[in-house]
């Protein structure tokens, strides 16, 4: 799958996507941040408060129980600002 | 009508309310609202908005979607830029049409309530001194203000019960005690 990073995420971790395949073993968008935060002090550093971070499926808001399969696109990003 | 542009480039809100009207004679009332960027007291440069394209359309058109089918909208625009904005740009634009104002003007609120909490945009402060600030803080007054909407719409009168205005304001109270910036998984 593909994964996008925006704002102080995607400065956080220094690239704004990139291609992952997270194991088996990891089935939801929680699994998925804890998987990430294990790959580096960067995604350490992002991802060190789960509970503030919004994800997006295949360009839709889903919660942190939300299953990853068949997920194209997974997007990660703080809580949004515009308006 | 329903028109959602994301946009680097400025907006003319005479010519965007000239298009939901232009050849109609059933509008009775057009609501607008603007958004600017303020220079918070001559501290701020300039706010960079950054967006996710493509789901910042979507989102808002679910947005849109969802209010055109609470009130009866004859049409309906959403216009939000990106890139670097100066104090005094303008940012976004939401306008709305309807045969009587209630449905315009309430609308135009839930849009605009619920494009601050769900469409994918983040703002960056550049400084006035020539350093590059923070990314701004979601705001919990801004998640109280979109929950008010949660409470089933008396669709078609469009008018809000008192009972709904003192839920509203015992929410305001709560969202703002658990926030800033934490406290929820999800907007959704």
């Amino acid at each position: 799958m593909k994964a996008l990073y925006f704002a102080w995420v995607r400065e956080r971790i220094g690239r704004t996507e990139e291609a992952l395949t997270p194991p088996n073993t990891v089935r939801t968008v929680s699994d998925l941040i804890a998987w990430l935060a294990g790959r580096g002090e960067e995604y350490a550093y992002a991802f060190e408060n789960p509970r503030i971070i919004r994800t997006a499926i295949d360009r839709a808001h889903v919660k942190h129980d939300a299953p990853i399969a068949g997920a194209r696109e997974i997007a990660f990003f703080p809580p949004m600002t515009g308006g | 009508m329903r028109t959602i542009r994301v946009q680097t480039v400025d907006f003319d809100i005479e010519a965007e309310v000239g298009a939901l009207t232009r050849g109609r004679a059933d509008i009775g009332a057009v609501v607008t609202f603007t958004g600017l960027c303020r220079d918070e007291d001559g501290r701020l440069a300039a706010l960079e908005l950054e967006h996710y394209p493509g789901m910042a359309e979507a989102e808002i058109a679910r947005v849109a979607a969802e209010a055109e089918a609470r009130w009866p909208l004859l049409g309906l625009t959403v216009v939000h830029r990106s890139g670097r904005l100066e104090p005094g740009e303008q940012i976004v634009l939401v306008a709305t049409a309807s045969r009587h104002r209630e449905a315009a003007f309430e609308a135009a609120a839930f849009l605009m309530d619920y494009l601050k909490t769900r469409a994918p945009f983040w703002k960056k402060e550049h400084l006035a001194d020539g350093s590059c600030g923070e990314w701004v803080a979601a705001k919990g007054e801004d998640d109280a203000a979109a929950e008010r909407w949660a409470a089933p719409a008396s669709a078609g009168s469009g008018r809000t019960s008192s009972a709904e205005v003192a839920t509203f304001s015992r929410r305001r109270e709560k969202a703002a005690a658990k926030r800033p910036d934490e406290g929820q998984t999800g907007p959704s």
